[in-house]
């Protein structure tokens, strides 16, 4: 395996971003503590007060925070690779709207905290299996793709517009907080399940699929004659990445264009060709954390969930995207 | 010799021609009048359904009668919701029309490209920074949004050489955007969600006598400016150059057009919040019996676009009985497959 040192300490230098801003998020709030003394309570430091405080109640919200930015950027990066398109991610094929839809008629139903993480998680699996059938028309191709994943989120942001008006006006308002994606509240209950979830699947993707994904970037015909069996591993990867988004929903709700967005960054950071996929999470996670970050600070009283920021930031992204990669006329 | 024969042939192709051309022509009229007693009984069918239901005689009686029982109930509630529904279809489907031919493409539609989104995120600065109620303010600012919006996304979408992908991926980006943007207005000022979580679905059910009037010079001036369009716009499906052969001015078009969207798509968004694919369906599903004469097309989408819209209100109002589905919710699911069946199609059609 080739480590490029550019690509390191790209990957190192937003891991330690992403850690450094968690402490300080971890700081803030109505008990404000000291970078100093919360990376001692977090090492077992500290009066029991704070220990309390920063473990119990503020560390699994800054857990969420980093997981879903990892998980999020990994599956873009899994999702822009093998569609071959940096504009075939998760969130906007529409698998964040499905997994969204899915969790929200638990919500509508009265469902616990189990229950909406598997709601979503079926409706990120059945939104990315509708999409991939619709998109198939011998071979699916790339915008073809993204197009049906368009047509997808407009029939599922209608129908969670449904949902939202068939709640009561409390659920309603929580179920618009979730629908932004947010980090409020999180505890211990949701961050285990994202833990457990990122964590095998990233552990099952991350060894192996660098290399083979590389490979079938330069093409499906190259790919197979070098021994790697292209259709297998796209559904694989395209599972596994439906899933990492789903579990991220299920978690704080539909965060739009990190996954868009922190693969296109971490790539062109690393000026690596190929997948990136380590560079992006780390990447990813910076990005979340930081997001969430600006939300609770910059409105004074008012918190707004992170998912606004991340959507008018990424929205931007898009863009610019889009005008950039017309001017060097790849699309 | 053959120059004799070849011009009389030609001429005996044209005397062909010409009775053929009249009898589509006929056939068109008598097509646009069909359309216009389509679009007359779904204007009955919405005024007569709902809680307590109402037969033709009596919508009739309601409508002209002072004295009958259902007067208050037509006047008062039923009407001003089916002319809504009326004025928001017609602006809708010739929005949709006029995007389409302007930009060539099929996929074009001014809830897609979020012009309506547009709209709505100028509401929603409107309510939370200007502190604005009524829909005299609204509309102002649902106008400004969706023209600053049709720019942008033609500008992203690539200007002429956008391709059906690149606007429909600019109108993606700028909806998710303006999405983003209207909810963080909405939980930072919880007095306007009660309000704007259902306007923001499209929904005729708060129309009012007042709005309909409000919005109406809107929506004629943006009819008018549209239907003078058509012979322009035909000259500009030709292409850039054969255009301007033809004396057109396309810079010129392409602004009167922009202004036309705007009108209607800002008044209809003002009026009833954001409704997506109506202008999508409707040029597609008239095509095939007008062809792309804009002549005819826009009359035809102008009466068959608010059939479609009143037919998902009446059928939001059945469906979910007691209560009531969003007439956006029900043509963004009807809409959506609509859609995925224009990107599956081999090779989109040419506008």
């Amino acid at each position: 395996m080739v480590v490029r040192p550019r690509a390191l300490v790209v990957g190192l230098g937003s891991a330690l971003l992403a850690l450094a801003l968690t402490v300080v998020a971890i700081g803030g709030g109505e008990f404000p503590m000291t970078p100093a003394q919360v990376v001692a309570a977090l090492t077992g430091g500290g009066t029991p007060a704070e220990r309390f405080i920063v473990v119990e109640l503020r560390l699994p919200r800054a857990i969420c925070a980093l997981l879903v930015g990892a998980a999020l950027a990994l599956a873009g990066a899994l999702f822009q690779s093998l569609v071959r398109n940096p504009l075939g991610s998760p969130d906007v094929l529409g698998i964040t709207q499905g997994a969204t839809a899915g969790a929200l008629v638990v919500v509508v139903a009265g469902g616990g905290t189990l229950a909406l993480s598997a709601g979503a998680l079926a409706g990120g699996l059945l939104t990315g299996a509708a999409i991939y059938l619709l998109a198939w028309k011998r071979g699916v191709h790339g915008f073809r793709l993204v197009l049906v994943g368009i047509g997808a989120t407009a029939i599922l942001t209608g129908v969670n517009g449904f949902l939202l008006t068939r709640a009561e006006l409390m659920e309603a308002a929580r179920a618009l907080l979730w629908l932004t994606g947010s980090l409020d509240g999180r505890g211990w209950e949701q961050a285990l399940p994202l833990l457990a979830g990122v964590g095998v699947l990233a552990a099952l993707v991350l060894p192996g699929s660098g290399r083979a994904l590389h490979v079938t970037e330069m093409g499906d015909d190259l790919a197979s004659g070098l021994g790697v069996r292209v259709e297998r591993l796209r559904m694989l990867l395209l599972g596994a990445a439906v899933l990492l988004t789903s579990f991220a929903a299920a978690a704080v709700g539909p965060v739009n264009f990190v996954a868009l967005t922190a693969p296109q960054l971490a790539r062109r950071l690393t000026r690596a060709p190929g997948p990136n996929l380590l560079a992006s999470m780390c990447v990813g996670a910076a990005l979340l954390v930081a997001a969430d970050l600006a939300a609770q600070r910059m409105f004074g009283e008012r918190q707004l969930p992170v998912g606004v920021i991340t959507g008018v930031i990424g929205g931007g992204y898009l863009v610019w995207l889009l005008v950039a990669e017309r001017r060097r006329g790849r699309i | 010799m053959s120059t004799l024969t070849s011009s009389a042939a030609a001429a005996a192709a044209r005397t062909d021609r010409r009775p053929a051309r009249a009898r589509k022509a006929v056939l068109r009229s008598a097509g646009l009048l069909g359309a216009a007693a389509v679009l007359v009984a779904v204007l009955v069918l919405s005024i007569g359904v709902g809680a307590k239901p109402l037969s033709p005689g009596e919508v009739w009686a309601g409508l002209v009668d002072e004295g009958a029982a259902t007067y208050s109930i037509v006047h008062e509630m039923r009407l001003p919701r089916t002319l809504l529904g009326l004025l928001a279809g017609v602006a809708l489907g010739l929005a949709g029309a006029v995007m389409q031919a302007v930009t060539r493409n099929p996929l074009a539609d001014p809830g897609l490209l979020g012009i309506n989104a547009g709209a709505s995120a100028a509401v929603a600065t409107g309510t939370l920074v200007f502190g604005v109620t009524s829909f005299a303010g609204y509309v102002w600012f649902a106008l400004i949004g969706a023209a600053v919006v049709s720019a942008l996304a033609y500008a992203v979408g690539g200007g002429r050489s956008a391709t059906p992908a690149r606007l429909a991926l600019a109108g993606a980006a700028l909806n998710a955007t303006l999405y983003s943007y209207v909810s963080a207005a909405m939980l930072l000022d919880s007095g306007s969600l009660e309000r704007m979580r259902f306007w923001t679905v499209g929904s005729l059910a708060d129309a009012q006598h007042t709005t309909v009037l409000r919005v109406l010079p809107f929506i004629a001036a943006g009819v008018v400016v549209a239907l003078l369009l058509a012979p322009p716009l035909n000259a500009l499906a030709l292409g850039e150059d054969s255009a301007q052969a033809l004396g057109a001015r396309p810079a010129r078009i392409r602004t009167a057009a922009i202004v036309a969207v705007t009108l209607l798509c800002g008044a209809a968004t003002a009026a009833c919040g954001p409704i997506v694919f109506v202008g999508l369906m409707m040029p597609h599903l008239v095509r095939p019996f007008t062809g792309p004469d804009m002549r005819w097309l826009l009359p035809y989408c102008a009466l068959l676009a608010p059939v479609l819209l009143l037919v998902a209100d009446v059928l939001g109002r059945v469906l979910a009985r007691p209560g009531e589905l969003q007439v956006g919710i029900v043509t963004a699911v009807l809409g959506g497959p609509f859609f995925l069946y224009l990107v599956r199609r081999a090779r989109m059609a040419r506008v």
